[in-house]
């Protein structure tokens, strides 16, 4: 059925057709609606059977996650940025005894500086942890992704992550089509678990492993991971044959068929670069776009077979690994490691703390990197002059102050100038 | 003459002066007066062949009270473990000795996950299983107190129980907040000018869960089984969040002998160190009075981690802080009002 | 269901890790002797039977008893209880009161009319008990449970000896001691009254014994040389209190004075007064710490109104007067006359000097050692001469009656190993189960059941029983008192306290075993075992 209504509004929708039994909730920017939408749902009773618990941290809120997953309950909750971290021990934990718990992650910076808009480095920071991640492009993928999620999760009895641009999908109000319960019946079946806490059949979950078996525990959750290579574009083609849309699957491209350059990309900000890629194909550039769905597992060979054909590769991403440089330019080379005559693969850092990353920006970069490839990451419209005047203030005085708010004090002193300048002009 | 030799009702009632009246068991009184541990058909929840050193009290307290817990729930239990000794001693791949329903996430998030299991079970329409959080003191008072705290704010169905060695025993006797004063730990070494634990730190959480105002709070030993195993059923009979503090001495921390860790955790409840009491919804409701008073000297000798008291001008000085800490104990929880209770 | 691998692990699967190899000791199940059984002269095994009367099985725990003793209603009347003195209870409140429960148990089986098992077999021998005192009772009822044919020859009227003519109806009512010896006598004991042996080897020759046992105790009166007046009115306590058994009353006037320190004099102090006397004094060369007499006869003699003269001796006796001499104790503490003079009235003097054993009987028996008065026996009671073996008062002992019963069995052992060619060596004693073996905590703290005494004055006019026994709540009471020293009751404790459980619960009345495989030898049973039934043994490593 077809409505007008919030991202998050949309999610916590299929989210509750999902039937959920235990519902986390610990309220962090931008995913708040998302549970909240929840909570009223059952309340109303929309949501049945579900228990709904306000805890006390994000560590908390996935503990009560693993416990209830762990005792059979189809277990959800959400968070972001500072949440993620703050729950990080119980990431790896969930993972590493293998629950299929879902949890929404509203992608947003993670701080210092606190900063509560959108990027991707809350995902990047727990990527190796075991969950599955996928991505979404928009409102009604994120939608979808959540339905698809725990059939994913509860195939394989590990926890996905489903990552949804804070802001951008999340508040954003747009037309979703959201499914029928019977529709959702169908395609997930209630939750029956590989291993379960019951009275009638004791077992003991969450044993010391040493280092005997403990490499074969990580292996296996390697090897479950590889599987889902191949479950995850099943379940969307099986969703495309009951919801009657393209949603999920490993990895999508437009327009690469002749592609000399192809940019690779993950979430919202692929509808941008798409708009970009139209402009730029008008004006006859052989630009093509990968946008990828699924981050974790990391289809490797999917992306390779897409980007071969290329001369050159351009990574966007809104993150950074500090000192290294993109980690998403990073695991797009493992695709075409070792690969003769593969594309050079150049990186961009862009719409890191929610900077907006414009067309006007896309087409600049992408017109130069067809022409003039740079090496390294390329941090897009980065403010030089304050960076170089806070260098030199640096290295002047030891005491030199926060860094952060130095270039807040400068950037309003620029903006004061531009406004005397302006009004002087 | 013909009748047979009359014999009174054996099973008499054992409120005075017979043997056995403190024991385990006793062939002369009802099943019912017997604890649970004499009963052969006991669950034994935790069996044999876990790595526990040589007379660890926390296998006694784990065992007595998850024991009390599946014959009140008739073998409904799901337990919850936090990190720590007991965690550790019982579950090495390839080897549990649990014989109950098990799960083991973090260190500071037994009682969240507890939670979460009891929603489960609700969900699933098994109100009739029951669920325990346990873990050491270190795993509650300092590193699992955000999660217990949070437990009791919501009264979730779960009992916690914590095993109060009074250091971080499994990682090699380090201090925690349950730590006493002048002990020594691997942190707060017997050196320099005030040697052990400082003077004027800890929490104790027992009073902070009747603070939190939950249906039941409890302290017990290993020391009095009776009165450990009424406290768990009696737990097991309420709904809401609940709180046992058991004191189990730790023969390796504590630099005491294997076979004193009873007779220790006897003598810290008679000195007074240890107030063994009860409390619902916020209000203290009574305790166990002392039963034959020693000085806090008789419970701290025997143990090495308190040796650097003996013997100097400045050790007696702590030695009388301690014991001013033990009375004020028996003043606050009445340990020696006997009033009526013999 | 299959497991994930390596996180989740099977019940059951801890039982692989035998810990039992960390131990450097392991615990044992001991039985430790308890110190009543240790202490009693009869060698009874009190704890066992206490352990049987405390769950009200009074039969079994009469059978128990009488294992050892056949005269437990007897024992609970007149016996010192050595076991008392020696109850490891007396160290928390106080001693368990054994002597009232054997009382009560011995009373009860009368009551019951309880029958001893008869033999299993005969053996085909004979054997001759001289003396139907305790110590021949007590031989007689052992070798015949043995399977022997006994005849006990008593030269006097009435079985009992001392028993009889020794120990006051107050405290000995007839009816009970003809009640246990019958029960003797049904197991086929023939006694044969007023049959004195003058001869003992002819005796044994004529009635083909195989063996003899002599217990004819010490009836002789000893005398010391008091000067006395023609008309002076002596006569020795021994014979007293025999003859009180007969019709005839002795006059011994209002008042009567008592020479001695021993429980005779106590006792012929406490018969004079029930005679009528008005006053009856007992006078003692030393002081009241030095009397060999029980101290709880002499508090009894005392509320009875009988006084005590200490130090003084009596130089002369006349019609109605007594001559003392003050005595003074020297630095040695041995009693010196002081020169001082006193005169004391009184209507007679009984002397309670001690007793000596009629040893005609064996005059002419060749390889016999006699010394102070008494036979000289090794240690399987027999004599110089082979086959006649001795107890009881005539062979060096401490002369009770309970020390009597104990030769008696010792004797019949021997004596049943000698008659088949073997010798009895008794089995080696447990190591003693001493208080700091015990966990005495979970012992509560209650006081010993004090029995009911009689009205003082009723005393002094009838023979009523002066100590009525415990009745059957009381004797559970006081048999639940005993803390079953070294001996396992099953408390559990064990078995609750293992934190490895490691301890294997047999069933009731089987006790425990420890699972060795799995034992880390921590020393928590033993610890907290209440009863010390437990020891550590170090293990060879």
């Amino acid at each position: 059925m077809l409505k007008q209504i919030e991202g998050s509004r949309a999610m916590a929708e299929a989210i509750g057709l999902c039937r959920p039994e235990v519902i986390c909730a610990y309220p962090i920017t931008p995913q708040t609606h998302i549970v909240e939408g929840l909570g009223e749902m059952v309340r109303t009773g929309d949501i049945k059977n579900c228990e709904f618990i306000n805890v006390e941290s994000e560590f908390a809120a996935l503990s009560v996650s693993i416990g209830a997953s762990a005792a059979g309950a189809r277990a959800y909750t959400a968070t972001a940025s500072q949440g993620l971290l703050f729950m990080a021990e119980a990431v790896y934990n969930a993972s590493g005894l293998g629950l299929p718990i879902v949890m929404t992650l509203g992608n947003r910076a993670i701080g210092a500086p606190i900063n509560i808009w959108n990027d991707h480095s809350d995902a990047m920071a727990l990527c190796d942890a075991g969950w599955m991640q996928l991505f979404a492009e928009t409102n009604q993928e994120a939608a979808d992704l959540h339905i698809q999620a725990f059939r994913l999760a509860e195939e394989l009895s590990m926890p996905v992550m489903v990552c949804v641009d804070g802001f951008i999908l999340t508040h954003a109000v747009e037309r979703i089509d959201i499914p029928t319960q019977a529709d959702v019946d169908a395609y997930l079946p209630p939750y029956e678990p590989v291993q379960v806490l019951d009275p009638k059949d004791p077992i003991s979950i969450g044993a010391m492993v040493g280092p005997d078996a403990f490499t074969e525990v990580r292996y296996l959750q390697h090897y479950k991971q590889t599987l889902a290579l191949r479950l995850i574009p099943e379940y969307a083609a099986e969703f495309k044959a009951r919801f009657g849309r393209d949603s999920g699957g490993l990895l999508r491209s437009y327009r690469v068929e002749d592609a000399e350059l192809i940019v690779v990309a993950m979430g919202s900000v692929n509808g941008t670069i798409k708009d970009t890629i139209d402009e730029m194909r008008a004006d006859g550039l052989p630009v093509g776009l990968v946008t990828l769905v699924a981050f974790r597992p990391f289809p490797t060979e999917a992306l390779r077979a897409q980007l071969v054909r290329a001369r050159d590769v351009v990574v966007i991403e809104k993150s950074l690994a500090v000192g290294m440089g993109g980690p998403l330019a990073n695991n797009v080379d493992l695709a075409l490691r070792n690969v003769a005559g593969a594309p050079h693969v150049h990186s961009v850092i862009a719409g890191l703390g929610g900077r907006p990353i414009t067309c006007a920006s896309l087409h600049r970069v992408l017109r130069r990197a067809l022409v003039q490839p740079w090496e390294g990451a390329h941090f897009l419209d980065l403010n030089e002059e304050i960076v170089a005047k806070e260098l030199h203030h640096v290295r002047k005085v030891r005491r030199s102050g926060p860094t952060a708010e130095n270039l807040l004090r400068r950037l309003g002193q620029a903006a004061e100038q531009s406004a005397v300048l302006g009004a002087s002009r | 003459m013909n009748e047979p030799a009359r014999t009174l009702d054996p099973t008499q009632k054992l409120h005075f002066y017979q043997k056995g009246t403190f024991t385990v068991g006793n062939r002369l009184v009802s099943e019912q007066e017997r604890a649970v541990q004499a009963s052969i058909d006991r669950s034994n929840a935790l069996t044999c062949g876990h790595r526990a050193c040589q007379g660890c009290g926390e296998a006694l307290g784990a065992r007595y009270a998850i024991d009390a817990a599946m014959r009140e729930t008739n073998g409904q239990l799901i337990a919850v473990n936090a990190t720590g000794c007991l965690e550790v001693f019982t579950t090495p791949y390839p080897e549990t000795s649990w014989q109950t329903p098990w799960l083991h996430s973090l260190f500071g998030n037994a009682a969240a996950v507890a939670a979460g299991v009891a929603a489960a079970m609700r969900v699933k329409g098994r109100r009739d299983v029951r669920v325990i959080a346990q873990g050491g003191d270190g795993g509650t008072t300092d590193i699992g107190f955000g999660c217990l705290s949070g437990m009791f704010e919501r009264n979730d169905d779960v009992l916690y129980i914590c095993y109060d060695n009074e250091a971080y025993m499994n990682t090699g006797v380090q201090r925690s907040s349950a730590t006493p004063p002048a002990a020594r730990t691997a942190t707060t070494p017997a050196m320099g000018p005030e040697p052990g634990n400082v003077f004027g730190t800890g929490k104790s959480v027992p009073k902070i869960a009747v603070a939190h105002g939950i249906p039941y709070v409890a302290t017990a030993t290993v020391a009095d089984l009776h009165d450990l195993e009424r406290k768990v059923v009696k737990a097991m009979r309420i709904h809401g969040a609940r709180y046992i503090h058991i004191h189990v001495p730790c023969p390796l921390g504590w630099g005491s002998a294997s076979n004193d860790t009873i007779r220790l955790a006897r003598l810290a409840v008679e000195c007074g160190l240890f107030p063994v009491f009860e409390a619902e919804h916020g209000l203290v409701t009574g305790s166990r009075k002392i039963r034959r008073q020693v000085p806090v000297d008789d419970y701290l000798k025997p143990q090495k981690r308190f040796a650097h008291l003996f013997g100097s001008e400045q050790g007696n000085k702590r030695l009388a802080m301690v014991q001013a800490i033990a009375d004020r104990n028996i003043v606050e929880y009445r340990l020696l009002d006997h009033d009526g209770d013999v | 269901m299959e497991h994930p691998f390596a996180i989740t692990l099977d019940v059951g699967s801890s039982l692989a890790n035998q810990t039992g190899s960390w131990r450097t000791s392991r615990p044992v199940y001991v039985d430790r002797l308890p110190p009543c059984n240790n202490a009693c002269p009869a060698g009874e095994n009190i704890q066992s039977w206490l352990y049987h009367a405390e769950s009200g099985d009074y039969e079994t725990a009469w059978r128990t008893l009488t294992a050892d003793n056949p005269l437990p209603a007897v024992m609970g009347r007149v016996c010192y209880h050595p076991c008392e003195t020696a109850c490891n209870r007396a160290q928390i409140d106080e001693a368990v009161g054994i002597n009232s429960v054997e009382r009560f148990l011995g009373d009860t089986a009368i009551r019951h009319g309880w029958r001893f098992a008869p033999p299993a077999a005969e053996s085909g021998k004979r054997v001759l008990v001289v003396g139907a005192g305790p110590s021949g009772l007590s031989a007689a009822y052992h070798l015949r449970r043995m399977g022997h044919a006994v005849e006990i020859h008593e030269a006097g009227p009435f079985a009992g000896g001392m028993m009889r003519f020794g120990i006051p109806k107050y405290r000995l009512p007839r009816e009970v001691l003809d009640a246990e010896v019958q029960r003797i006598l049904d197991l086929g004991v023939v006694l044969k009254l007023n049959a004195k042996v003058d001869r003992i080897v002819e005796r044994m020759q004529a009635g083909r014994f195989d063996a003899a046992f002599l217990a004819v105790g010490a009836h002789i009166g000893k005398r010391a040389y008091i000067p006395a007046g023609s008309a002076a009115k002596v006569l020795d306590a021994v014979a007293l209190l025999r003859s009180m058994e007969g019709e005839e009353k002795p006059l011994l006037g209002r008042r009567v004075v008592v020479y001695g320190g021993g429980n005779t004099a106590i006792d012929a102090a406490r018969t004079a007064k029930r005679l009528g006397a008005t006053e009856a004094i007992i006078v003692y060369r030393r002081t009241r710490d030095r009397m060999p007499a029980h101290d709880f006869e002499v508090e009894e003699a005392l509320a009875e109104g009988i006084m005590m003269k200490w130090l003084s001796t009596i130089k002369r006796v006349d019609e109605g007067a007594l001559t003392v001499e003050k005595m003074q104790l020297d630095d040695k503490g041995f009693p010196q006359p002081t020169g001082e003079f006193e005169t004391l009235a009184a209507d007679s003097l009984v002397l309670a000097l001690g007793q000596d054993v009629d040893l005609s009987l064996l005059d002419g028996v060749p390889g016999l050692a006699i010394k102070d008065g008494t036979v000289q026996v090794g240690p399987n009671m027999m004599t110089g001469y082979t086959g006649i073996f001795a107890g009881g008062d005539m062979v060096p002992s401490e002369r009770t009656v309970t020390v009597a019963v104990g030769h008696g069995k010792k004797a019949a052992r021997h004596i049943d190993a000698w008659l088949r060619g073997a010798v009895y060596a008794p089995a080696e004693k447990h190591e003693l189960a001493s208080i700091d073996k015990l966990n005495a905590w979970y012992y509560a703290d209650a006081p010993k059941t004090v029995r009911p005494m009689l009205e003082v004055a009723r005393r002094q006019s009838t023979f009523e029983e002066v100590q009525g026994g415990l009745d059957e709540t009381n004797a559970l009471y006081e048999a639940r008192r005993c803390l079953s020293c070294g001996n396992c009751f099953e408390c559990d404790n064990c078995y609750g306290i293992c934190p490895d459980n490691a301890v294997i619960k047999l069933g009731p009345g089987k006790r425990f075993a420890f699972n060795y495989d799995y034992c880390k030898g921590c020393g928590l049973c033993a610890q907290e075992c209440p009863c010390g039934a437990i020891a550590m043994v170090a293990e060879e490593i």
